[in-house]
């Protein structure tokens, strides 16, 4: 929470810094996995500013605070021409209550294939592939996950829709992602028997102004370790771009059971620097 | 609660929004209104270094008066675009989607100098933003 603080301090004190040439907040937040998207979810949009022939780097911190465990997040990562992102994300799941914690590292890529955020009928179209590695594997070998890392590959489709609600801006979002991680890997993946499935995401947020927005996001979870259920992961959230060099974004969050601790609910925040 | 709270906040958006009876023309601030925003987008281009290039052999008292005509037509008020189209003004400029988003920039900030109500300026841009394919990379 400190580090949150002291990056968030030291946003604020960057002022407009150098920043692209997209229309401010077009770059999405930075997720838990450390791409482009809102809160839980990758999406189509390109993280940063940077337009055309531009570079931006980015980097976030974020905390998600349930009952029972605390998610630690954070990362940093590069966006080209609008098209390509690279990202780095580190992650520190705390089991409060059962003791202990789970690490793992998210190498993500994503390529924009088709359409503009803004610009086009057609959605902005991306897909995104994610290396997934636990750093503590014995608790997830021991409920039953087979690997300690995973591949994720992912498309999604994104769209502003100008003057849709109330004269505002509406950003929809849908994500089929291909996976076999438990907890989003923090739970190991794959297993006796266990495979890649198809699972669905999506979000929905309205944007109030130029700078501040309200979402809600949905995720679907695979379910398939024995040991304890799974459940589809949900958030609400709102969101600050301060400008084009940084942002924050605190939410509400509904996790559902985690290793078998039931209805995880708590508070989202997050804090983005982009360049 | 993720409805209801959605509810809420779809309720609250729809009391605060005056449902506009006069066109986007009024809204934007009619014939003044109109004159002042393009005036905020070419004091934009003036001053960006980005994409002033493009128009250092534009005569920009016409395309000034061209730009008023064309805002002024699309938002619905009393005028006639008498400019060429889109495609055929901006082909062989070599214009690149970093030049588009900083010409949409410079609209936004001219439209929020004017004060334009968000609503107004949403519906502005939404008639403006399918523009891009007949203006970039032609």
């Amino acid at each position: 929470m400190k580090t949150i603080l002291t990056a968030l301090c030291l946003l604020l004190a960057s002022g407009s810094l150098m920043a692209g040439s997209k229309v401010i907040a077009t770059g999405g937040a930075t997720n838990i996995e450390g791409n482009s998207g809102g809160g839980i979810v990758p999406w189509a949009t390109i993280n940063g500013y940077g337009s055309s022939d531009e570079w931006s780097v980015n980097t976030f911190a974020a905390r998600v605070g349930v009952d029972d465990f605390t998610l630690d997040s954070y990362g940093v990562g590069a966006s080209f021409n609008n098209q390509w992102e690279l990202s780095f994300a580190r992650q520190k799941l705390g089991l409060d209550t059962i003791g202990g914690e789970l690490r793992q590292d998210i190498l993500g890529i994503k390529y924009k294939v088709a359409g503009e955020l803004l610009y086009t009928a057609m959605p902005q179209i991306s897909l995104g592939l994610q290396f997934k590695k636990n750093r503590d594997f014995a608790l997830p070998s021991a409920v039953g996950a087979g690997d300690d890392s995973g591949y994720e590959f992912y498309i999604a489709a994104t769209k502003v829709f100008f003057d849709a609600v109330a004269g505002r801006n509406l950003l929809l979002n849908a994500t089929v992602r291909s996976t076999d991680a438990h907890q989003t890997g923090l739970l190991g993946f794959g297993g006796q028997g266990l495979g890649h499935k198809l699972m669905f995401e999506s979000s929905a947020v309205l944007l109030l102004n130029y700078n501040l927005a309200v979402g809600t996001e949905f995720k679907q979870k695979p379910n398939q370790l024995g040991f304890a259920d799974e459940q589809h992961w949900r958030d609400l959230f709102a969101a600050w771009f301060i400008n084009k060099n940084a942002s924050v974004v605190l939410g509400y969050v509904d996790l559902g059971d985690i290793a078998g601790l039931t209805e995880q609910t708590g508070f989202y925040l997050s804090v983005e620097g982009t360049w | 609660m993720v409805k209801y709270l959605l509810l809420i906040a779809t309720l609250t958006l729809t009391a605060c929004q005056q449902k506009p009876e006069t066109s986007l023309y009024q809204r934007l601030g009619a014939e003044t209104g109109v004159e002042k925003i393009v005036d905020g987008v070419l004091y934009g281009i003036e001053h960006d270094q980005s994409i002033v290039h493009h128009f250092a052999d534009t005569d920009i008292p016409r395309f000034r008066r061209l730009l008023i005509e064309q805002f002024c037509e699309l938002s619905g008020g009393p005028c006639k675009y008498s400019g060429v189209s889109m495609q055929e003004s901006h082909t062989g400029f070599q214009i690149t989607q970093a030049h588009f988003d900083a010409l949409v920039n410079h609209l936004i900030t001219a439209m929020q100098q004017q004060n334009v109500a968000i609503e107004a300026q949403n519906e502005f841009l939404a008639m403006l933003a399918p523009m891009y394919k007949d203006v970039v990379y032609r």
